[in-house]
């Protein structure tokens, strides 16, 4: 049901990197797990609201005013590559390369 | 020291109260157990006990609590069971741990998990599976095993968990101890590291039911910085509730049927409990939801489909892992991830990367909140008619470590009873209702949007009838 093309199509989109084995491990895994998903097409779902949401949340705005947040330093400090730039400071990342659309 | 283990943890928080108890005896007592744990229920253990810091005035008695992973401490270890953040301590601590602190409550550990929340036996961690304290060849079940294992072992008087699709209640019931996920919306959210938003929701896993009330009393509320939780109707009161006169029980047909697949054992001690409820008073009636079965399917869309975005997070920049910093910025993203992430958390990023993809949205994601919104209809209707719902926690007891790792979809079905009262946002509590070839089984209630209190005496009359000895784990 989810072949090897699309296994890796769906792996790209996630943004990751699956080997041989695990590209056909994902195929047969997942389209036994969809195969019993199916099983909500059966239902009738004519004119249903779809529920993104259980419980109904009203008057979830704040005012917006400043808030104190993190210290920059402890913000930074997981960081695997924290930088130190004229400008400021900020999360350090590669090169955006060919592979990047 | 057996002694104090033996103390409830509202017991315990009584006697130092009283002055009958020092605080810091007792944390130490509860440490050396969880330092010296063979069960692997524990990912960090506190280094002392605290200073002399005036526990005794506080609702809570300085009484130790045990911590799911994925709760941000700061400064304390917080990897959410995976890899990807080995090494991580917040710089910040989430909101129900800093309201159960600022009660009096003492930071005693952190406990394994399944990673990010995803598995129902805690076999999906980077720190290795728990073992179950009834039977170490078997599972404590999931994701909040290490909580479920700590408190039944005795190492710890109490922990706190996450329930996204059973995760509070299914280990509760696989480690014989009382476990309750609340309405979604009654705990803040804020600084839990995200699986499923629309359906994650922390709650106590204790000894006793009046335990676990009196954790949650000190959880719950609204809290400015998770704008999906609400101010809690009223208060949570400690149950006194002796008898059920009056409690009209349903049981859904759907879910305790041959659909469930519910093993003989657990239908034995399930059936007993409800004769037993009949005898306190309550009434005890078949009830329908219809749309009950199709939980499964519709939450392992939705489920997937909300960690695929919140795990996209998870990319070598802020936090964590990085692997070859030295590729192109996307390879990074693959590489990393590919690296830090484990077999499970790859799959339900996969299947909700492609729920969510152009051509399937509709029909996957689209379809599985309509099936959401026909579940929540049911429980609505059935509550017309009755006061609370009761099922089978899990269709099984503890199976043996490695039996269901090969079957995804086998795993899956555990989820059977406890994911539609998830997908509904709706409160359920498991306690334990007996053994099944020695093995603890769980009984489940679930009752309307902030029913916890009604929840919480109903299951205090049961237990205190049931009178469930918790007491062989703990050795």
């Amino acid at each position: 049901m989810l072949d090897r093309a699309q296994v890796l199509h769906v792996a790209r989109l996630a943004r990751l990197q699956l080997d041989d084995s695990e590209v056909e491990r994902m195929s047969r895994e997942l389209s036994k797990v969809l195969g019993h998903i199916e099983k909500i097409r059966e239902l009738d779902l004519h004119d249903v609201p779809p529920t993104s949401h259980a419980v109904e949340v009203t008057g979830a705005l704040r005012a917006d005013e400043p808030q104190p947040c993190l210290p920059v330093e402890a913000a930074l400090a997981a960081a695997p590559d924290p930088v130190r730039v004229q400008a400021g400071v900020g999360f350090g990342v590669p090169t955006p390369g060919q592979a990047d659309e | 020291m057996s002694e104090l283990i033996s103390l409830t943890a509202a017991e315990a928080a009584a006697a130092v109260r009283a002055g009958e108890l020092d605080a810091r005896e007792l944390f130490e007592a509860y440490r050396a157990r969880a330092a010296a744990e063979n069960l692997n229920a524990f990912t960090w253990v506190a280094a002392e006990a605290p200073e002399a810091d005036g526990a005794a005035d506080t609702p809570l008695g300085g009484v130790p609590l045990a911590v799911k992973d994925l709760f941000c401490t700061e400064g304390v270890p917080s990897q959410s069971g995976s890899r990807i953040l080995e090494g991580y301590r917040p710089p910040y601590t989430a909101t129900v741990v800093e309201r159960l602190l600022g009660a009096g409550a003492r930071l005693l550990g952190k406990t394994n998990q399944d990673e990010f929340a995803m598995g129902s036996s805690n076999e999906n961690s980077a720190f290795g599976p728990v073992h179950n304290p009834w039977d170490r060849a078997r599972v404590p079940g999931g994701s909040s095993g290490g909580s479920a294992a700590a408190v039944s072992a005795g190492l710890s008087p109490w922990a706190i968990g996450t329930d996204t699709g059973g995760s509070i209640r299914q280990p509760a019931a696989l480690c014989g101890v009382v476990g309750l996920k609340p309405t979604y919306g009654a705990c803040s959210r804020y600084g839990m590291i995200a699986f499923a938003s629309s359906l994650d929701q922390a709650g106590p896993l204790t000894r006793t039911v009046t335990d676990a009330a009196l954790l949650l009393s000190h959880m719950v509320g609204r809290d400015a910085r998770d704008a999906t939780s609400v101010a809690f109707p009223g208060q949570i009161e400690l149950p006194r509730a002796e008898d059920l006169k009056g409690v009209r029980l349903g049981v859904p047909e759907e879910l305790v049927g041959e659909a469930g697949g519910v093993e003989p054992g657990v239908r034995r001690r399930f059936e007993e409990t409800l004769t037993l409820a009949e005898r306190l008073g309550a009434t005890v009636e078949p009830c329908r939801l219809p749309h009950a079965p199709h939980a499964l399917a519709a939450y392992y869309l939705i489920a997937p489909a909300e960690a695929s975005a919140n795990l996209a997070r998870f990319d070598g920049v802020r936090y964590g892992l990085r692997v070859n910093g030295d590729a192109d910025l996307v390879a990074m993203y693959e590489r990393t991830r590919a690296a830090g992430f484990g077999a499970e958390v790859k799959r339900r990023i996969m299947l909700g990367t492609y729920a969510l993809s152009s051509g399937y949205y509709d029909a996957y994601y689209g379809t599985a909140q309509k099936v959401r919104t026909k579940i929540a209809e049911d429980f609505r209707a059935a509550f017309a008619r009755f006061d609370l719902i009761a099922t089978p926690t899990s269709p099984w007891v503890a199976f043996e470590l490695g039996a269901k790792t090969t079957d995804p979809l086998a795993m899956y079905l555990n989820d059977f009873c406890t994911v539609p009262m998830s997908l509904a946002g709706i409160p359920a509590l498991s306690l334990p209702c007996g053994l099944s070839e020695g093995l603890p089984v769980g009984f489940q209630l679930a009752g309307p949007a902030f029913s916890e209190n009604r929840l919480l005496a109903v299951g205090h009359a049961l237990e205190q009838a049931i009178g469930f000895d918790s007491g062989a784990a703990r050795r």
